[in-house]
This record gives C-alpha cells, structure tokens and sequence, in this order.
C-alpha cells in the first residue's frame, strides 16, 4: 500500500515538473503577444474581421518563417466585447504573462491602460483609434496610435470635401452633419470639427448614436432629413454602421455626400443596403483585396489548413485588411527590438523601442509582399502617430472601389491641437511621469 | 425668454410650417411603436402566465432571428436551391425550434422552480439570457447577419406620397411591419381573451393554486404561453432585422419595451399596445423637436421620461391593476 502511495507520487510528482518545465521552456522560447480582440457582442460586426485579420497575419509568420528572428509568437485573443471593464480584466490577466505590448481595440479601454503602460513596462498599439494627443512622444513614450489621428482623419475628410466642393471655402454658409457613436471614440474629433466650423465658416450639426439607439436611428435621421446638410460625416462602429448606411438611404440623402471614417469602411457596413448604398464613401489607410503575395501566404499557410477562423471568401476584405495592418506593425517593431537589442526574446522595453523606430517604407510594404497596402509609415521619438496619408474609397453597390489618390492629414491644423490636448491631459493627471526614455540613433 | 420660445412655441411652429415632416415623424413613431407593443406583449403574456419578468425576451428576439437565418444559410448550403423554399422552411423550422425552446424552458427552469418566491424565477431568466447569447453565439458565430428579407418576399423601397407642400415617404417593409405586428397583437389579444386557453391563461395568472384545483394544467399553460412569445420575438427580429440587420445590438432594443410596460402595466395587454403607441409616438416626437435643444440623441432616456410622467398620475399604469392590499 506504502510503496503503491509512494509510486503514484512520484508519478504526479513527475508530471507536475515536467509540465512546469515544459511551460518555462515555451515562456522562453516564444514571444508573448496577446490580442484583444471581440468576436461577441453589439461591435462584433467589426471586431470579428479585424480579430481575424490579426490573428491570421501573425499566424502565417509561425507558419512560413517559424516566428519572428527565429522566435515563434504565442498569440492569444483575449475577449473584451468592446466593453472597458472586460478589457481592463483582460489586460490584468495577460500582464502577468510578459506581453510585449497590448492592442486594446477599443478607445475605452485604450484610456483606461494609458496611465498603467509606463508602470508595467508594457507599450500599447493603439492602431489608428484611442486618445489622439498620444501621438505626442514626449508625453506619452508608451503609447503609439499609428498610422494616423482621429484627427488626421477628419483633416484627410475635409481634404476630400473641399475638393469635391472646389476649395473649403466653399463650405461658407453651408450645414455639415456629424453623425457619432455617443462615447470617447465619437467624440474625439468634435473639437477639430468646431475649429474648422470657425476657420471656413460652416454650420456643425451633431447627430449622438447612444449605444442603446444603434439599431434605431429612424427620429435621428429625420432631423437630418430636416436639417439637410450639405456633407454628412460618420464616426461610427459596430451595428451603428449599417443602420445608419440604411437610414440615409431612406430619406433620399446623396450618399456620395456622405463620407465615414476608417472605421466605417467595412463591407458589411455597406452590403446590408445592398445596392441602396451605391455612392456611399469611406476613409481608408490599407488596400482592399487579397491579391497581395502576403495575403495569399495566409490563405496558403494559414486559412486552408483549417488554422484560421476566417470564411475564405472574406479573407481581403477591408476590416479583415486592417487587422493585418495592425499585425505588421507589430511584427516590424518585434524585428526592429530584436535588431536594436541584439536579443532573440524582447521584452515590452524593447519592443517600446521598436515601435519609436518604425519605418515602413514603400520598398518595405513591398519586401513584406504587401506592395502599395499603406502609405510609408514611419513613427519617430517624438511623434508617435506618423500623420500617415489615406485614401478615399466608394461602395458600387457590391464591393469598395478606390477613388482618390493618398490624402495626406492637414498637419499645421492638426499638430498645435494635438500638442495643447497632449498638454492638457498632462495638466489634468499630475503627476504624469516625465519621459526617461531616451531616444534610439534610427528614431 | 429666448430658451421658453423654443420649447413652448418653436416646435409647434415648425409642426405648422412643416406638415409633411410632423406626417412623417408621426409615421416613423407609429412603425416604432408597433413594434414596441409586440415585444411588449412577449413580456406581458408571460409575465400573466407565470408571474415572472422575463428578462431573456430581448434575447429571443436575437436567437429567434439568428436562427432563421442560420438554418435558412445551412438548407442552402445542403442544396436547397430556391431561396424561398429555403426561408420558408427555415421559417417553419424556427417555429418548430421556438416550441422546443419553450418546452425546454418549462422542464428545465420553470417546472423546478415552481412555488419558488418571483425573484428566484426572474434571477433564472437572466440565466437564460447569457445561455441563449452563448448558444446562439456558438451555433451561429457572433458577427452581424442580413435578414433574408428578399426571400421572405418582404417588400422593398418606399412610396413617396407628395401632401402638405411637402413629402411623405413610407416605406413598404415599414407598412409590412405596422401591417403584421398590428394583425399579430389582435390575434395575440383575441386568443388571450376569447379562447379556452386564453381564460386558463387568466386562471393563472389570478392563482395559480386556484387553477390548478379546476384542473387546468400549468406546464401546458406555460409551454404555450413561451411559445407564443418565442413567435412574437421571431416576428420582431424579423421585422427589425430587416430594417438593420440581426445583430446582438437587438438584444438591447427589445428592453425598450420597459418603458412601454412601465406605462401600459405589466398585465395588460391593451396597456402593451396603448403603451407602445405612446413611447414610439413621443420619442420621435421628442427626438425631433425638443432633442436638437438638447443635443439630439434623447430617445433611448426620452421614453422613460414619458414613462414616469404617466406614473406621477396612474402609478399602477395605464391599464395596470390597481392592487389594494388590507393590512
């Protein structure tokens, strides 16, 4: 009985060790880079495509290349369903697992981390989304938010309007409609919007989305109906989206004159009005399409061997796209921590400095087998955003076509903002820590 | 001075000078409201039957939606090649999957809890709302899907009548759905209130020891009354999917029937109906005066509002009971 006691044991005893061992040994052997992603929920209309597109493009690295510099990536999705509390929760549980940064994919959450980065060593990529005064380097050595601002963004819209109008100042005496999902994320542009109100002389309307109303916006849209604007502009996301495509086409507005951010740029933001929303315009900063050699390495390595979520016929599409966007820049500032270090394994500190180096040229889109997939990007010291260029894109009625050359941010409006909010925030949450961290020879 | 001229007088103002717009707002509220009455009545019917606040109505509307769609994208993936033969059976499937689920619901949670204090019964459907996300979530993926609008041959586009110097636009699902959701509350009410089952339904709803000693059967009552709001949360998934999409966001507009119940009264089927007319007509209104004063983008707060105005004057609700205890 004593020796039968003693065997089982020493044969739990064994197991426990070895699966220690074996969970050491991949703690070292990998890079940890967990991904917060949301596939449930209200938002899941978006999140869905861009969790697949991130996940897939990091996958085919292990896949084709066994990692990055010879270190495989240990990629875990993390569930927030867009809602702050569950991605703070998040956060806490990966922190412990040394992640080399943190994609929060989520305005909310993204305010909720900023203060937490710069104590737990832990960069946050915040792609194109968060707190726009985080571009600023100096004030925020842990935050990136490339490849441009909300702020770029409503500039780039504004490029585009005043082209179509014939000069901006055109605009004079004429009503622009913002429509917004009512949190941090709809709000942020508002104070650049109500500058150019002042600067060329337009009449702002804003039209608040609560949460609750995504799906009901039929009294909201009347209002505009009423008001008839000359240019509605959307900040939108997740079911928001749809609906309000839907209801514009309701009430007869043009829907070339009605232009969305980024993130209002997904097919399926677009095809739930079907041919109805022909004319429908978004921003946009990375191609459309799957017929980049990257992209068919995920298809080849990746999505046909069952190791991918994604339905094969939405591999390309345009949130899909942006997932793997926001998957190379995190690759690039692994290799480029790698490069600075010297070291195989990089921690959070050195993929920080990665980040401050990263310098996507055209040449680079195109060694990475994405040529033309984003303007150059390129992220410095002391600007932590890039202010990169995008483009505009049309829904046909069945697929997104491009129709606008690269439109590059407005950046004498945007910086002096982007410095006095940057400014700001540091007023208002003292004592914000000054930066320590110097800056690399390539940043 | 200036702010009492917009809220008292600028509205009716506008309401004058702009007809064809009050039509259309009008109009916009009576679709809505329709539609709030029938999520409504799902509470109300059960709330009669068994006495419980169904909190997992908003979420049948998702999962009888989602199911539609779901089996009508498998039958057409297994080679049925008609649409329409695939959406209506998909259709006559999700009927058949809502009478299951309500038959489960009744084994599983009802029939355990039976003669368990309220709470206990309304804690066990917010239970059910997380399984059913879960579920559905699992079965169907949680990205938003298209109602199958065009092979249900729901109708498409809009009829723009020219009156009041100005237009109004109606569309044809909107009609569709003012049209179905009106035919679905009087034969839900009619069936409440004319038939055998509908008279059990209100023995129950009095006393359940009461109708159990006349011999009326409470699993019987139960299923049917869970079914009928299964086929009510389906044909507002439909009607509302059609007008966005399926979506968990949905889950969130069937609790505006709160307000609706909180005027119309928790047991009365004619309160679901009044009410809902009410809080869609006044939000809209609401939204479309008085919101820009504001800030536009009141509604989803509005309907409360609305809500508790009418409480100040009929606490028990407009058609509500009016319950006096003896101490």
């Amino acid at each position: 009985m004593h020796v039968k006691h003693l065997a089982l044991g020493a044969i739990v005893a064994a197991g426990f060790a070895a699966t220690v061992m074996a969970t050491k040994a991949e703690a070292q052997e990998t890079i940890y880079v967990p991904l917060m992603t949301y596939r449930t929920g209200p938002f899941a209309g978006s999140g869905t495509p861009i969790a697949n597109g991130m996940h897939d493009y990091l996958s085919m690295l292990n896949e084709r290349d066994g990692g990055i510099g010879g270190v495989k990536l240990a990629i875990e999705e993390c569930e927030t369903g867009y809602d702050t509390k569950k991605g703070l929760e998040c956060y806490e549980q990966v922190k412990g697992k040394h992640p080399v940064l943190t994609n929060p994919w989520s305005t909310g959450i993204t305010l909720g981390l900023i203060p937490k980065a710069s104590v737990d060593k832990i960069p946050i990529l915040s792609m194109a989304y968060g707190l726009s005064a985080s571009a600023v380097g100096n004030d925020f050595p842990w935050v990136f938010n490339p490849p441009a601002t909300y702020w770029d963004g409503l500039s780039m819209i504004f490029r585009y309007i005043g082209g179509k109008e014939g000069g901006l100042d055109k605009l004079k005496g004429k009503t622009i409609g913002f429509i917004f999902f009512d949190g941090g994320y709809g709000r942020e542009p508002i104070p650049l919007l109500e500058q150019y109100a002042k600067d060329y002389g337009f009449e702002v309307k804003l039209y608040p989305v609560p949460a609750a109303e995504m799906q009901n916006q039929s009294g909201l849209w009347l209002n505009v109906r009423r008001d008839r604007p000359a240019w509605m502009v959307m900040w939108g996301w997740g079911a928001m989206n749809p609906t309000a495509v839907k209801e514009a086409a309701r009430i007869n507005f043009p829907m070339d004159k009605f232009v969305s951010i980024w993130w209002g740029s997904g097919e399926d933001d677009a095809r739930p009005a079907g041919a109805e929303a022909k004319g429908f315009t978004a921003l946009n900063f990375s191609a459309v399409g799957a017929n980049f050699p990257a992209i068919q390495d995920i298809v080849k390595t990746v999505v046909d061997k069952g190791k991918s979520q994604t339905p094969k016929e939405k591999v390309g599409e345009s949130h899909y796209n942006k997932g793997v966007y926001n998957s190379v820049m995190i690759a690039e500032s692994i290799r480029n921590a790698q490069k600075l270090t010297g070291k195989k394994i990089v921690t959070g500190e050195d993929v920080r400095r990665g980040l401050e180096t990263m310098n996507i040229t055209a040449a680079r889109w195109k060694e990475l087998g994405l040529p033309e997939f984003g303007s150059p990007l390129a992220v410095s010291c002391a600007d932590h955003n890039g202010h990169q260029a995008a483009y505009v894109m049309q829904w046909d009625g069945a697929k997104w076509s491009k129709v606008s050359d690269w439109i590059s941010p407005m950046k004498e409006k945007v910086t002096p903002l982007l410095d006095a909010a940057a400014a700001d925030y540091v007023s208002k949450n003292q004592p914000w820590p000054k930066r320590t961290e110097p800056c690399d020879k390539a940043s | 001075m200036d702010m009492l001229y917009k809220i008292f007088l600028d509205p009716f103002v506008q309401m004058a000078s702009a007809p064809d717009l009050l039509v259309q707002t009008l109009w916009e509220g009576l679709v809505s409201g329709v539609l709030y009455a029938l999520i409504a009545l799902g509470f109300v019917l059960i709330f009669k039957a068994s006495g419980v606040f169904n909190f997992a109505q908003g979420i049948m509307v998702v999962f009888a939606a989602l199911t539609l769609v779901g089996l009508h994208a498998m039958l057409r993936d297994w080679g049925v090649s008609s649409g329409t033969a695939a959406a209506y059976l998909a259709l006559a499937l999700t009927v058949a999957v809502m009478f299951g689920l309500a038959f489960t619901i009744e084994r599983l949670v009802l029939r355990p809890l039976v003669n368990q204090p309220d709470i206990i019964l309304f804690m066990a459907t917010f239970g059910m709302t997380y399984f059913l996300i879960g579920l559905g979530e699992l079965v169907f993926g949680g990205e938003p899907k298209l109602m199958i609008a065009d092979d249900l041959h729901l109708p498409r586009g809009a009829i723009d009548v020219k009156m009041l110097g100005g237009f109004v636009s109606f569309q044809k699902i909107d009609i569709a759905a003012a049209a179905i959701a009106s035919i679905m509350v009087a034969g839900l009410a009619l069936f409440f209130q004319k038939t055998r089952i509908g008279r059990a339904l209100r023995a129950v709803a009095d006393s359940h020891k009461a109708a159990l000693s006349v011999g009326i059967s409470l699993e019987q009552i139960w299923v049917v009354v869970w079914f009928a709001a299964g086929i009510v949360a389906l044909v507002t998934g439909i009607m509302w999917g059609a007008r966005s999409n399926v979506s968990f966001a949905l889950e969130v507009i069937a609790l505006k029937a709160l307000p609706v119940l909180i005027l119309g009264g928790l047991t009365s089927i004619p309160g679901a109906i009044v009410g809902g007319l009410i809080i869609g007509i006044g939000e809209k209104l609401g939204e479309f005066y008085w919101g820009p004063l504001i800030g536009s983008g009141i509604e989803s707060w509005l309907a409360y509002v609305i809500a508790l105005l009418f409480l100040l004057f009929r606490p028990q609700g407009l058609f509500g009971e009016r319950i006096i205890e003896r101490i």
